[in-house]
């Protein structure tokens, strides 16, 4: 019964240190209204709402889908609020994309959001009182443990700082823009969880990112090409066992696996022409490469060190400039996703990649064990085309 | 839109306690493992997962992530999570069956609201610029809905006293209660009141507990059980929030969502209602146009035993329940999430037998 799930409109806020020109409902309008002006459709429009936050605390609201019923056009409809740690994003475009494909709704309009500044995230992710590590400690150590098994030169990480921030330029709605910054500068900043610099490290945002999904009926209206949900998947496992290998957690391999068999993706490196993963911290992105099988063991450092993830590259990685210089953690996972589909409809912009037909979408959370993935596709058969 | 036959094949739920000794997950553990044994299933036969909890119920940021270890989550399991009642969280995970690539669906919903203060914790539920700076707690919202209900001479004080009187008759022998017992209405109503017109009796146990729902699609659901209890109907819808620009003595997202699951489209044997204030059971049955043949919350409902965010989630498992015991052939189950009944959840649940 699954039916074809079609993306005709996509929004996002400029990301920010501090938005304090705009509320809560200010913010996630603002995504969502331009979402809706990229569809050409109004709130009414609208048959049901998906959103999609990382954790209350971060802002001091409980279930804030509940206050914010009012500005996101939700009143007399389903709305439904998902919250799966940092890879939400991607899990509420995930949830928001069956209720199409299940043939629900005609008509869904997803959101995620996160504004930081009105709190204070790492306060959060560190537990508060307790002085834990945050996120940058628990990853640490299994960035380590990445370039030991890999034997990664030190430079791969500043290299993929460099390249997502030089992206970000390009990116309008990108919060970091550092179009000069060098290797150099990036080794020179402080270590802030060796190995990751300060340059190395994703900023705290406020932003929000909102998509309209529609029927294949409904998607022939739409003013501009849509992008195509070819395959999705969702991924989690126990966080913390003497089992677990958290440097190539099973979950992504598995969800990756699952994804790109449903999409039917044999050789992704070759089927792929653009790639949004979520890269925290720069090591992320050979840490994926390899941990999704998108290459093989020792591969991905190469790839980097040889600039094809790079915005005209054989295989670019974040041509928004990434998690890395755009970080609303609960609107992360579905920028990544969004970005993705914006690649394959033509209207990425400046990064644009020239020609992209098929786009990976990824976003993770915890500690590192909950994964979302998408493949879209300018047209339902963009991978058949290229096999 | 036609949908495929969801059946449920397994349910459980845990005490309502008032102050749980265990922590979620361990409490949690026993009530997955429990529909999974009444299922008839192993734990690798359930293709997707869906949960329902808070974050703020335990004071902490991420807290759902450790219920993963109540589900098994090794190896990797295909998951999802709302900040809602589990009963929400079955909705997602109905949606998922609807794909028609897995044929099980566990859904759970679990609270440990004890170590907190709900009057303090609960404001955050409401407009942060204008509501929740006044202390607006559920409590306080509940009484207003009360008395525009009062004032209205849609109930008496006395009405609302049966409805607890009843409520807790029903829930003697119910394992799952945290209050019951038989009382007077007289002695009830000499209590003074907690928040005018509500006296103690009229509020709810903010109770710890976790209840979980196994689903199966059509041929599995034959296949597992001989007595499974189909869905027939599920939908949920959401109102504005400003408590001040509605009218609290009507629930037209409840009127909604019980037309779009399909109440009316047969008769109705019992109701297990998200009744937490007992004034609020004669907005919902007038909502969902339930009449006096209706059994409401035979298990003794919300007001006996309020696990947060499990109590919408129970109230599905206790209709199915009921409905296996041979109560009744057609129930209706609701859940309701914000103040007071912003967001309501519909479910029609039938027999076989």
């Amino acid at each position: 019964m699954s039916q074809p799930c079609a993306i005709v409109g996509i929004g996002q806020t400029k990301h920010k240190k501090r938005r304090d020109d705009v509320s809560l409902p200010g913010l996630v309008r603002e995504a969502a209204q331009r979402a809706l002006d990229d569809a050409a459709l109004t709130w009414t429009d609208i048959d049901a709402v998906v959103l999609g936050k990382a954790p209350d605390p971060f802002e001091g609201v409980m279930m804030p889908e509940l206050s914010m019923a009012d500005a996101l056009g939700a009143a007399g409809k389903p709305i439904l609020r998902v919250h799966t740690a940092g890879s939400v994003g991607g899990s509420t475009a995930i949830v928001a994309s069956n209720l199409i494909r299940t043939g629900r709704h005609e008509r869904v309009l997803t959101v995620a959001y996160e504004k930081q500044a009105e709190g204070n995230a790492q306060w959060g992710l560190a537990g508060g009182r307790s002085g834990g590590m945050g996120a940058g400690g628990i990853f640490a150590p299994w960035m380590q443990k990445f370039i030991a098994r890999t034997g990664s030169p030190a430079h791969i990480g500043p290299m993929v700082a460099v390249k997502d921030r030089r992206n970000a330029a390009k990116n309008p709605y990108a919060h970091l823009q550092m179009p000069d910054l060098t290797v150099e500068e990036v080794l020179d900043s402080p270590m802030l969880w060796d190995p990751i610099h300060w340059h190395e490290s994703c900023p705290s945002s406020d932003g929000a990112c909102a998509m309209v999904m529609t029927t294949e009926t409904l998607a022939a209206q739409a003013p501009r090409p849509p992008a195509w949900v070819l395959a999705t998947a969702m991924r989690s496992e126990l966080g913390m066992f003497p089992g677990r290998d958290p440097v190539r957690p099973q979950a992504g391999v598995e969800c990756a696996h699952a994804v790109f068999e449903t999409a039917g993706i044999t050789n992704p490196l070759e089927q792929i022409d653009v790639s949004e993963i979520y890269v925290p911290f720069s090591w992320y992105e050979p840490m994926w490469l390899e941990g999704h099988d998108l290459v093989g063991h020792g591969e991905a450092w190469k790839l980097i060190e040889s600039g094809d993830t790079n915005l005209g590259g054989k295989f670019p990685v974040n041509p928004s400039g990434g998690v890395l210089s755009s970080n609303p953690i609960g609107a992360s996972g579905m920028l990544r996703f969004a970005e993705a589909a914006n690649q394959v409809r033509g209207m990425a912009g400046e990064h644009q990649v020239e020609g992209a037909t098929v786009a990976y979408g990824q976003a993770y959370g915890g500690a590192a064990q909950y994964f979302a993935m998408w493949v879209v596709g300018a047209t339902q058969d963009a991978v058949q085309r290229k096999l | 839109m036609s949908s495929h036959d969801i059946a449920i094949v397994g349910y459980a739920q845990s005490p309502s306690w008032e102050r749980a000794e265990l922590t979620e997950v361990q409490f949690l553990f026993p009530v997955i493992a429990d529909a999974i044994a009444m299922a008839n299933i192993d734990r690798r036969d359930i293709g997707f997962t869906c949960a329902g909890s808070c974050d703020y119920l335990s004071g902490q940021t991420f807290a759902f992530v450790s219920n993963l270890e109540a589900v098994g989550a090794w190896p990797p399991i295909s998951e999802s999570h709302v900040e809602m009642d589990g009963a929400w969280a079955l909705y997602e995970a109905w949606v998922a069956l609807q794909h028609g690539d897995i044929d099980v669906a566990l859904a759970f919903g679990s609270g440990k609201s004890s170590p907190g203060d709900p009057m303090q914790i609960y404001p955050l539920q409401m407009d942060p610029y204008t509501l929740t700076p006044l202390g607006a707690d559920p409590t306080s919202l509940a009484a207003l809905q009360a008395r525009a209900l009062l004032d209205s001479g849609r109930i008496t004080e006395r009405e609302m006293a049966e409805v607890a009187a009843r409520n807790r008759a029903d829930a003697v022998g119910n394992p799952a209660a945290q209050v019951s017992g038989e009382v007077d209405v007289d002695a009830l109503l000499a209590t003074p009141y907690v928040t005018a017109p509500l006296r103690a009796h009229d509020l709810p146990p903010f109770s710890d507990g976790a209840c979980a729902v196994i689903m199966a699609t059509a041929d599995k659901a034959r296949d597992l059980s001989d007595n499974p209890v189909w869905i027939r109907g599920i939908d949920h819808r959401i109102e504005i929030h400003q408590p001040g620009m509605r009218d609290l003595r009507e629930s037209p997202s409840t009127a909604a969502a019980g037309k779009a699951a399909g109440v009316g489209d047969g008769p109705v044997d019992l109701a297990e209602l998200s009744v937490a204030y007992t004034h609020q059971e004669r907005i919902l049955t007038g909502a969902l146009g339930l009449g006096d043949g209706v059994k409401v919350n035979p298990s003794g409902g919300p007001l006996t035993a309020n696990p947060m965010m499990a109590t919408g989630l129970s109230r599905i498992a206790e209709a199915a329940r009921a409905i296996q015991r041979g109560d009744g052939k057609r129930a209706v189950a609701h859940a309701t999430s914000g103040q007071p009944l912003q967001q309501n959840l519909v479910c029609v649940l039938e027999g076989e037998k």
